[in-house]
């Protein structure tokens, strides 16, 4: 019985408790969305604070009455804001975007399967995040205001504190309850990448975006269960009077803590070992997707297919033995700082080869610049930065002094807004017509790339200056410092730069809605693509393909000599 | 307005610097160098009328080169890392002077060994945020933490420690120039963290020696 002879009736079961990874790709994204909106406000009312420090904000009084008294943003309210912007951006946008919206809304289309193999597993792993943002957003709303002790929710300051206590407790659970719809996922995904493909299909004929989704699952896999007992002893250190990350002789506000026998730096080694790969898991599927574009738009094979598949693994699996180069200042043995430094720069050398290979591709291409290659070259080029400036704190002693510095804050936004969100921009754009059945406008689209990207760069280049100036990062007020005196003026530029980022917004969130309704209609195969999403209708229907398609080539056959179409699909048994 | 590396003032800083002036010319030269051929290509190849992309696959001579050339770089870097690292890092030269930097929420607690020589004893000298320390002479920190993490950082040594509770990290300078520098705290410590600031006297050891003894009388 095929798939779409089961489809079930009604509007409840159709598109919000659906098993269909279609529908439920689609939920993460508009969920995904809306939480990069709200992470993004919250960087906004960041970059005010430290364009202006101090000055008045009066609406946010009538919001906010405890965080802006006389409509001033208070110190604790700023270490919220950088929590929640770090916490929301990389829990509940990037991962869910890459993995959530890309991993189920690809993965059988492009494998020409009719669904994932757990269904019923997919619906809740959807189902869990709204919960999952209620809890950790909850604490907006409680006394003392949500966590304020950083994405990193470095112990002691997250098991100890009584005035955030509240918010505390609801970013642990919370960050628990995703971890366990990120690890059914990953179950899904890999279970069905690995049964479902299409007669044909084999491992080295899939497209570079279900190589990295394979492979980040498995990273997801074998992290998000080190994250979640992590979470699990920082609640009990914080609520059960444990003492995993509390040594002995703690004295808080007075208090001497009855806590004996922890390691706070325990809490680093388990955060880290979940969180480096987690920053793989941010990038390989933004990877992914620009391995998928780059060859669609330069009518070219891609550069190097199998030690592309190749580096996406050595960087997984190095991914786990770098972890500790978060820590080089921590106060850990410094030898153990040598080794992990090695490792850190041993696993710039696969990443230096996925950046050739996407030159590779374009070298003697014929390339189209439509949206989405717009923002998946946008990709390669700021990875290159993002990866560059990653070399600085991967050396041991230049990171002594970079550490904790704003050339940090760059480098991690060139690696996940210049890397991961042009990645997904990149993605939305160029699936966008198979998701919706309407192309985008690419006026507007290119618009918005064009003024994403400066501002972009206006913002985050100058924080490489700020850091090597000694500017720390986390700081409610650089104008206690008589040593950052000069840095207001280049501040001010970035936050003027910053708002101008978040008005550009606007447009792709016009260029969306207006599409999806008012679109062109986009056809079975806007882009000519070779892959086995194109071989079906747009949007597809329930159970993808009406029949099974049989696979003969390889993902990335264009511009094939001797045949007249400069595209070859890869369910089509051509004979050139 | 100048915003760039700030002084560098201990013997072991103008090392630091160095590297990262080299990792900064290999890294910019490797920026300018792939954004310009990924420019040249989008150029080159851009789509046009009668011209057919070419089929090509990869390279394998090409790409053991451009996996080889990367490696070889990094491991040059890694090299020239550890030895900066051990130098910095490594056991500390015997020291002319211990100092104790203890942080606590929101202050730098900073304590002197007293006429005994020894620290931890009921003769310290103690003062708050407030760090003296003399000139071309081995400095050895203990920093240590009364409560939440903290994070000892003079821009100008280069260098931070964090202040870890339960541990005590130990971090030694030999400064090369005098005057007054601050001390930051890098590591979040809760609601004042960004006024946990506290202040560095660099001065001769004469100098040292009667501020100590005066701050031990006062105190």
């Amino acid at each position: 019985m095929s798939v779409a002879a089961r489809h079930p009736q009604g509007f409840l079961r159709t598109y919000i408790f659906s098993t269909d990874h279609k529908v439920i790709g689609i939920q993460f994204l508009f969920t995904s969305l809306g939480m990069l909106l709200i992470g993004g406000l919250l960087a906004m009312l960041i970059r005010w604070q430290l364009g202006w420090p101090g000055a008045l904000l009066p609406f946010m009084e009538k919001i906010a009455p405890t965080g802006f008294p006389g409509g001033q943003m208070a110190p604790d309210y700023y270490n919220m804001l950088f929590t929640m912007h770090g916490s929301v951006m990389i829990f509940f946008a990037i991962i869910p975007l890459l993995v959530g919206v890309f991993g189920n809304y690809l993965i059988p289309l492009k494998i020409g399967a009719g669904d994932m193999a757990f269904p019923k597993l997919n619906m809740i792993s959807y189902w869990l995040v709204p919960p999952a943002i209620a809890i950790v957003c909850a604490g907006f709303f409680l006394e003392g205001g949500a966590a304020q002790a950083g994405w990193t929710s470095y112990a002691p300051l997250s098991a100890v504190s009584t005035t955030f206590k509240s918010g505390q407790v609801c970013w642990i659970v919370g960050i628990i309850v995703l971890g366990a719809s990120s690890i059914m996922g990953a179950i899904n995904y890999i279970t069905t990448i690995i049964n479902l493909r299409a007669p044909g299909m084999h491992f080295f004929r899939l497209p570079l975006s279900i190589w990295a989704l394979f492979i980040t699952a498995m990273l997801v896999l074998l992290a998000t269960p080190v994250l979640a007992s992590a979470l699990i002893l920082l609640l009990l250190d914080a609520t059960a009077g444990t003492s995993f990350f509390l040594p002995a002789g703690l004295v808080v506000d007075g208090v001497a803590l009855a806590h004996s026998g922890g390691q706070a730096l325990l809490w680093q080694h388990l955060f880290w070992f979940y969180s480096h790969p987690a920053v793989y898991i941010m990038i390989l599927p933004a990877m992914g997707i620009a391995s998928e574009i780059l060859p669609v738009f330069a009518r070219k094979p891609l550069f190097g297919y199998h030690s592309m598949v190749y580096a996406i693994m050595g960087i997984a699996v190095l991914g786990f033995l770098v972890w500790a180069h978060h820590m080089f200042t921590s106060g850990m043995n410094p030898t153990l700082g040598t080794s992990f430094m090695v490792s850190t720069m041993v696993i710039a050398v696969p990443s230096a080869i996925k950046t050739f290979n996407w030159l590779g591709t374009l070298w003697r291409g014929s390339i189209r610049f439509t949206t989405p290659m717009l923002h998946a070259l946008a990709f390669v080029s700021m990875f290159v930065i993002g990866g560059l400036t990653g070399i600085f704190v991967a050396s041991t002693p230049v990171d002594l002094y970079l550490h904790d510095t704003y050339f940090i804050v760059g480098h991690l936004h060139y690696v996940l807004f210049g890397g991961s969100l042009f990645g997904i921009f990149a993605g939305i754009t160029f699936w966008f017509p198979k998701m919706f059945g309407r192309q985008l406008n690419e006026a507007l689209g290119k618009l918005h790339f064009a003024l994403t990207f400066v501002f972009f760069n206006a913002v985050m280049f100058p924080m490489f200056i700020l850091g090597i100036g000694g500017m720390p990062r986390r700081i409610y007020d650089y104008t206690q410092y008589a040593h950052l005196a000069e840095v207001g003026g280049l501040n001010r530029m970035m936050s003027v730069a910053a708002f101008c980022l978040g008005l550009a917004q606007a447009l792709f969130i016009v260029n969306f809605f207006w599409s999806l309704f008012r679109g062109r209609k986009a056809g079975d195969n806007p882009w000519q693509a070779n892959t086995l999403e194109w071989a079906t209708s747009s949007p597809p229907p329930h159970g993808n393909f009406a029949t099974t398609p049989t696979v003969y080539h390889g993902p990335y056959e264009y511009s094939v000599p001797g045949r007249k179409d400069d595209w070859l699909p890869q369910h089509l048994k051509a004979d050139i | 307005m100048r915003i760039w590396l700030p002084e560098a003032v201990t013997t072991t800083a103008p090392a630091i610097d160095r590297l990262f002036y080299l990792i900064l010319w290999i890294t910019g030269s490797v920026f300018v160098l792939v954004q310009a051929v990924l420019l040249w290509f989008l150029i080159r190849y851009r789509r046009r009328p009668g011209r057919r992309a070419s089929y090509i696959h990869g390279n394998e001579l090409v790409e053991v080169i451009w996996t080889a050339i990367p490696a070889l770089i990094l491991v040059f870097l890694t090299f020239q890392s550890q030895r900066v690292w051990s130098q910095v890092r490594g056991s500390p030269p015997p020291p002319d002077l211990e100092v104790e930097v203890q942080g606590e929420q929101f202050a730098w607690n900073i304590r002197y060994a007293g006429a005994d020589g020894e620290l931890n004893t009921a003769d310290d000298i103690t003062t708050i945020n407030e760090l003296h320390i003399p000139v071309q002479q081995t400095v050895l920190f203990h920093v240590k933490s009364k409560d939440v993490l903290h994070s000892f950082f003079v821009p100008q040594f280069r260098m931070k420690l964090d202040a870890v509770p339960g541990l005590t990290g130990r971090l030694w300078v030999s400064a090369t120039t005098t005057g007054n520098f601050e001390i930051a705290c890098a590591e979040l410590c809760g609601l004042g963290h960004y006024r946990m600031r506290g202040f560095l006297v660099i001065e001769s050891r004469a100098a040292f020696d009667a501020w100590l003894a005066e701050t031990a009388t006062s105190g």
